[in-house]
């Protein structure tokens, strides 16, 4: 920017001046504002500007990432199938809980509101575990990020996962890089539409069995599995498996890696997390630059770095970036270029990494000769160690709660109209709403008995009153909660005060929950 | 306005307003949003075909599918009530005093009686039941009755009312005025005798001759009431009107009598027999006594 007061020569020609004020014929676009850019204002009188405003946005360019095998493509190969088959297989994973519970391993039965994994039976009023794993999965992701990077994105993200799959359909299908880079400018003609028609179609079922298997996590598997395709399953398992298909078609098979980089939150947030000392796949440039075709560097090797510029870490990318450019937010550190450099290194006899895990730390420390750091080391440090003993003892709180927690459980509600009333032999009653939870799966005995009230005895609405006890059994029903109505009377000198509902469960367990409430009376405390 | 021009660094119009040498660029809306503008006006028409959408004079225009707010309420109603069915019939079936033998279909009439109480009954005798002494509505949560506590005697009060005008087999009784019938000597004597009898006050001779005289014919030779004509009892510790001297001079002088309405006018006998299982099962219930027959007669079978 210029200012008034410069003198003619040397001025930016680009740079009106008019009345003092500097106007310019840069572009101006929020995009590449520079402080001041909204003073300077095009006039009518001006001559149009030369340059039009940056273009926003951008064609998306398909990305036709090529095969390429060695450990760490073994490794995302692991990840996949591990997932993949977690994914699709669990809700066929059998579990006996006994004649009263489902026999599905892991359940989410919203109808019933129990959440079944397991040996573990979560009922509504414990969503905290629910809400504790989620703590610990955000809490997880903080450890991996600050550990290893983005290893999530390049591993185990859902979109990370299918989006592999899919291109693994796009090769079987159309051929490898080239090929199906043809194909995509070919013109559309019969063997193209084939083509597309057949890949498509291999998409859709895959979509159909991911949004498929969705639903079987909230049923009873094998009955929806028949249910659904007899059409007797409910609208909303159509509805759900519909949309799911639906995004998983897109998603999956064509937006790709657009949703890791325009539609994901993540990236950004990890990008904030990533530190100088965070693991992310770094491209060694001041070990491979200038970079040099093998022939160049073959007349000058004291000019040309280890980078031959083959181009085989662009070509291998499933999100289509060169990460030479250094890190990047379109990088989720798959490491797939780590596989082909070091594959292009042993052929052309120069040692492996010049693409590598590496955190920035130890890139600058390496660039200045110092020798290269295992990078294991860079997983110990106190943030990581910090995000662990959190993540870990959140961990340890949950089962500890898990372990302790009573499969047993008593709520008390008196009532308030009428507060008490008088039997025609002048004792005092009160009435109450007991409500028995039975957490396990099978029916069991529990005994409710008054303690703190002398003389009381109680009956309910199904009992008759010459039956009243000073403690009643009651059956609660399997993985049930049971309402009574309890009648509590009491002799008539007795005044206002608290006492206690004991709920035993009659078995070995022996489980016990006391309630204290409140006995109202015509005479004394309010 | 006329000076529209075209932005030379954009290429766009201007809408023509010039405020200090501010223009506004016109730019044409997104695609996107123009279609969804589209798309939500089409819905509007076959909305307004499909479903009631214009007001006219007395309603509106009612659309080809004839649907509406109430209709759906009615059909989710007679759904429900379908659903119902089968337990209503069990229950317009079933004797009442058989209904506790049948604990399941016993707690679903309990619920739907407490259902039709807060409707039908909580306005007198309010929402727990508990009645209310000044007014004279009985509490139902006790065990004291004045035409009986078991099912059948809930059921039959409750279908015929008390002293209720419009039905011939209503509950019906009536206390005399005994204004002017006592002197104030006897008044306060046979007050005393009344408190004694559940042990609020000395008994004396005098009072327990004017009650034997005026009294005992339908509250009984010791105050133990008399549920045939819906006399109170009079020796146990719940008093309908209040256990005041003052209340019960009021009473003996100018009675004061409730009344209920024949429910069996209004409602049909499931919901009359959901309601007093549900007074029932209250807390005061008492079991339904076959009156036993006769051991003297001899019935015989064989003609």
């Amino acid at each position: 920017m210029s200012s008034p007061d410069t003198t003619d020569e040397g001025r930016d020609r680009a740079v009106v001046l008019e009345d003092g004020v500097a106007k310019t014929n840069d572009p101006v676009s929020s995009a590449i504002a520079q402080p001041g850019a909204t003073t300077r204002r095009h006039e009518p009188g001006e001559p149009p500007r030369t340059q039009l405003p940056e273009k926003l946005y951008e064609k998306r360019k398909a990305v036709h990432n090529k095969r390429i095998d060695g450990p760490f493509r073994r490794f995302k190969w692991f990840v996949m199938f591990v997932t993949l088959a977690i994914y699709y297989g669990t809700p066929w994973i059998r579990w006996d809980r006994g004649p009263f519970a489902p026999d599905q391993a892991v359940l989410v039965d919203l109808a019933n509101r129990r959440f079944y994994m397991f040996g573990i039976e979560i009922w509504p009023h414990e969503f905290y575990f629910v809400a504790g794993l989620l703590i610990m999965a955000g809490i997880g992701l903080f450890l991996v990020t600050s550990a290893v990077g983005r290893a999530w994105c390049g591993y185990a993200c859902p979109q990370t996962v299918w989006t592999d799959l899919f291109q693994h359909i796009d090769r079987f299908v159309d051929g490898d890089r080239n090929a199906r880079a043809r194909l995509d400018k070919a013109p559309w003609g019969p063997k193209k539409i084939a083509r597309r028609g057949f890949k498509w179609s291999i998409y859709l079922i895959i979509s159909l069995a991911t949004g498929g298997a969705w639903i079987l996590y909230f049923a009873d598997a094998p009955t929806l599995f028949g249910d659904f395709f007899s059409g007797q399953a409910a609208p909303v398992a159509y509805i759900t498996v519909g949309i799911l298909t639906l995004t998983t078609f897109t998603l999956g098979g064509f937006m790709r890696e657009q949703v890791c980089i325009y539609m994901c939150p993540w990236p950004r947030i990890q990008t904030a997390m990533l530190d100088e000392k965070s693991l992310i796949v770094t491209y060694k440039d001041w070990r491979g630059e200038p970079r040099g075709s093998l022939k160049k560097a073959k007349r000058d090797p004291e000019h040309f770095g280890d980078c031959i510029d083959c181009n085989q870490c662009v070509a291998v990318c499933p999100t289509g970036i060169d990460i030479r450019e250094g890190p990047q937010i379109g990088c989720i550190t798959c490491a797939l270029c780590i596989d082909a450099c070091d594959r292009v290194m042993k052929d052309i006899g120069r040692p492996r990494g010049l693409i590598d895990y590496a955190t920035l730390e130890a890139s600058r420390e390496e660039a200045q000769g110092h020798p290269a750091q295992p990078a294991w080391k860079a997983l110990l440090r106190p943030r990581t160690l910090v995000y662990f003993g959190v993540w870990a003892g959140i961990g340890a709180g949950l089962l500890f709660a898990l372990g302790t927690r009573s499969h047993t459980d008593l709520t008390v509600s008196p009532d308030r109209n009428p507060p008490f009333m008088l039997m025609s032999d002048g004792s005092i009653r009160n009435s109450y709403t007991l409500k028995l939870r039975n957490m396990e799966s099978r029916p069991r005995e529990m005994e409710v008995a008054i303690e703190g009230l002398p003389g009381a005895r109680m009956w309910t609405d199904m009992l008759n009153a010459r039956d009243a006890a000073p403690s009643l059994t009651f059956n609660v029903p399997a993985d049930q909660i049971r309402t009574v109505r309890a009648y509590v009377v009491a002799p008539s000198d007795t005044i206002s005060s608290e006492f206690t509902f004991r709920l035993t469960s009659v078995d070995e367990q022996r489980e016990t929950d006391g309630v204290e409430t409140r006995f109202d009376a015509p005479a004394g405390g309010s | 306005m006329a000076n529209k021009r075209i932005d030379a660094p954009t290429g766009t119009e201007t809408v023509g307003h010039e405020w200090d040498g501010i223009e506004e660029l016109n730019t044409p809306l997104p695609r996107w949003w123009l279609w969804t503008f589209y798309l939500t006006i089409i819905f509007a028409i076959v909305y307004v075909v499909l479903y009631p959408a214009w007001p006219m004079v007395d309603k509106a225009t009612a659309g080809v599918l004839g649907w509406s707010s109430r209709g759906e309420l009615a059909e989710e109603m007679r759904v429900a009530d379908q659903a119902q069915q089968g337990f209503r019939d069990q229950l317009a079936q079933i004797p009442i005093e058989r209904l506790p033998d049948n604990s399941d279909l016993m707690a679903r009439a309990v619920a739907g009686g407490r259902a039709a109480f807060q409707v039908n009954c909580s306005q007198c005798h309010g929402s727990g039941g508990g009645g209310d002494q000044k007014l004279g509505y009985p509490n139902l949560n006790d065990d004291a009755w004045l035409w009986g506590g078991d099912l059948k005697a809930i059921e039959y009060t409750i279908t015929h009312g008390v002293r209720w005008a419009g039905d011939d087999q209503t509950r019906q009784s009536q206390m005399p005025p005994f204004e002017g019938a006592f002197d104030d000597a006897q008044l306060n004597a046979v007050i005393d005798h009344v408190l004694s009898l559940s042990g609020k006050a000395k008994p004396n001779a005098a009072g327990a001759q004017t009650f034997a005289d005026n009294c005992a014919a339908c509250h009984g030779p010791s105050g133990g009431g008399g549920r045939e004509f819906g006399a109170a009892r009079l020796n146990d510790a719940i008093w309908l009107r209040g256990s005041d001297r003052a209340d019960l001079k009021r009473q003996i002088l100018n009675p004061r009598m409730g009344a209920m309405p024949a429910w069996g006018e209004r409602l049909d006998p499931v919901t009359i027999k959901m309601l007093a299982a549900y007074v029932h099962s209250l807390g005061g219930g008492e079991d339904f006594v076959e009156v036993a027959k006769d051991p003297e007669v001899k019935v015989d079978e064989q003609p």
